[in-house]
């Protein structure tokens, strides 16, 4: 299964991205954001770091980038699409999902490992994990508060669209602790903390994070 | 050549943690009249003619662009006079 995460000018985590799809057992692509080009790849990647220097807003100008035209087409048709931190703001600037990602309530940029809950594991990039599952992943953001009106709120949480919640502590102002969300779908997956990040016993916490790969290889596989 | 102002502000429901630090340092710096601050976003644009469609182009780049209307509320005057937003 062949997953291309994008490199956008400012990307930080595209290569540990691409080095995660391959633990997990598929075919990392690189894709460049210049380029209207898939590169016949069965799921994108948006993977972390500030592209575009965060000018504007974090994710505000990568989502004009010329391969976004292609990722948005595709997620639409039903592509697995994961974004990471940056990848989560610029699927929210996309309207891929809805709300936005605020500056920390508390201000500061916050790196650690944070405690999850996985509340749906029926999404294209979770099956690989069970609900009410917790995980330790890290997590590294200054803007990573997530906001949205109480009635999309509501509805995420109706539908069952809120996949991760934090635990132990909210890091960043994000309401009802919301980590990760998915469209109703189910295949656009946008996280704020690193799952990339959890891959090996080398480095990182632990391999929690291996979960969302294998799921979203799985959910290719069984197609 | 006329200037057009776009003057993008976070949602009064939405937390502004900037306005919030700007406030927070006031009070440090003697300045105790001052009751909340909330901080935007200025863009000046330089266009040739401020006619209707370019004013209609600048509503619709302000709105896809230089603001997200899920956060933000923007407001577009021309050398200082209100037009709305």
């Amino acid at each position: 299964m062949k997953i291309g995460v994008v490199t956008f000018p400012g990307s930080l985590d595209d290569v540990d991205a691409r080095r995660a799809v391959r633990l997990a057992g598929g075919e990392p692509v690189a894709l460049w954001h210049g380029d209207h080009d898939l590169q016949g790849v069965d799921a994108v990647i948006l993977p972390g770091g500030f592209s575009y220097g965060d000018y504007l807003r974090c994710g505000a100008i990568a989502r004009f980038a010329p391969v976004m035209t292609e990722v948005v087409a595709a997620a639409q048709g039903g592509m697995p699409v994961l974004g990471i931190c940056n990848g989560f703001q610029i699927l929210c600037e996309s309207h891929l999902l809805p709300g936005a990602l605020i500056r920390n309530d508390h201000r500061t940029f916050i790196c650690r490992d944070q405690v999850l809950r996985i509340e749906n594991d029926s999404t294209a990039w979770s099956t690989d994990y069970t609900a009410g599952q917790e995980i330790t992943i890290p997590l590294k953001n200054g803007e990573g508060g997530f906001v949205a009106d109480a009635e999309t709120l509501d509805r995420l949480e109706g539908e069952g669209q809120v996949v991760v919640r934090y635990v132990g502590g909210n890091p960043n102002g994000s309401l009802r602790d919301i980590a990760g969300i998915t469209n109703e779908r189910g295949n656009v997956f946008g996280l704020m903390p690193h799952p990339e990040h959890a891959v090996e016993d080398l480095t990182g916490p632990g391999t929690d994070g291996l979960g969302f790969f294998t799921s979203a290889i799985k959910a290719l596989t069984s197609v | 050549m006329p200037r057009i102002v776009v003057d993008v502000m976070p949602k009064a429901e939405i937390l502004d943690p900037q306005g919030k630090a700007v406030h927070g340092a006031l009070p440090r710096l003697g300045f105790n009249a001052v009751t909340d601050v909330r901080q935007g976003k200025r863009f000046e644009l330089q266009v040739d003619d401020a006619d209707e469609a370019t004013l209609a182009e600048v509503h619709k780049l302000a709105e896809t662009l230089l603001s997200n209307p899920v956060i933000e509320d923007y407001a577009v005057s021309v050398e200082g006079a209100e037009v709305g937003a």
